[in-house]
């Protein structure tokens, strides 16, 4: 149970964290962090089909083609 | 003023929303067709999972739709990149002899657990859609590794339609067989087999080698032109 209530905080603070970094880079990064917390709680949450499309679409490809598309463009909001 | 107004739609909004959800019973089981897929889902498709039950059998002509979707996202990606214009591709520098190996030893092992997540659909959880993005997140392991090393564009598209034509396919078949779209026509066996649960191991085959190629082809696409 507490393990939960770790999780949901390791969300809040990673969406918060995505949403006020300059650097796009690394507010990827906590938005993955974001994507991996929800996957571990949707298994906690006895939902492993979603965990597993949250995993694997989630945390590594959304990650991958937002990282890609920031190399073509701007890597520091002004 | 405009902000005034503003909070104030936004507190009868939520005060809205809430007032109808506090009417809602929370935690009580409420539709019976929920009820029936749990007690007779096994039964009537012979998976176990109820999950892929509902996802290929129940709901089959939704998963039609939306791998419909993810075909045509996939073709519009390529069509605005191609309409960009391809660009050289610029020099990259080769990646650390570990990350090569890692990459190397890595990659079967993805595929052979995307392969087997799509498989066992109908028995353990998973199924095509997971085994496809464990696939593609395999392939985006190559690209970032071993980039000299490039998939050929055609094995991708054939496997792409291949597996929309087998789906379709296959729903056509049920519709000759037994006069509706997607029927279960195949024999159901013991359920917790592997070969068991009629259509399902081929329907959850074919979606797992469309959306693979897809997301693969769809990052092939974008590192090309990065």
């Amino acid at each position: 149970m507490i393990f939960v209530f770790f999780l949901i905080l390791l969300m809040l603070v990673g969406a918060v964290a995505a949403s006020i970094f300059r650097d796009l880079i690394s507010a990827v990064i906590a938005a993955a962090l974001v994507s991996l917390a929800a996957a571990i709680l949707f298994y906690f949450l006895q939902a492993p089909d979603v965990a597993m499309a949250e995993a694997a679409i989630g945390a590594a490809l959304t990650t991958a083609i937002f990282i890609i598309a920031i190399r073509r463009t701007k890597r520091y909001e002004e | 003023m405009r902000r005034t107004v503003t909070i104030l739609l936004l507190v009868i909004v939520a005060l809205g929303i809430s007032l109808s959800l506090a009417k809602i019973p929370f935690g009580v089981p409420k539709s019976k067709v929920g009820k029936h897929y749990i007690n007779e889902g096994v039964k009537e498709t012979g998976a176990t999972n109820i999950v892929t039950s509902v996802v290929v059998n129940y709901r089959g002509f939704d998963t039609l739709g939306e791998v419909t979707v993810l075909f045509i996202a996939a073709i519009g990606l390529g069509a605005v990149l191609a309409a960009s214009g391809r660009e050289k591709m610029r020099k990259t520098e080769p990646a650390s002899l570990v990350l090569y190996t890692g990459c190397r030893i890595l990659f079967p092992l993805i595929l052979v657990f995307g392969t087997y997540i799509f498989i066992h659909g109908h028995l353990t959880p998973g199924g095509g859609f997971q085994g496809g993005a464990i696939i593609a997140s395999g392939f985006l392991l190559i690209y970032l590794g071993c980039r000299e090393r490039r998939i050929s564009r055609v094995a991708f598209n054939l496997a792409e339609s291949l597996g929309g034509l087998v789906f379709v396919i296959i729903g056509l078949l049920g519709l000759a067989f037994g006069g509706y779209f997607l029927l279960n026509f195949l024999p159901k066996g013991t359920a917790n087999t592997l070969f068991s649960a009629g259509i399902i191991p081929i329907i959850y085959i074919a979606i797992g080698f469309k959306v693979g190629s897809e997301l693969a082809g769809i990052i092939d696409n974008l590192i090309e032109e990065s």
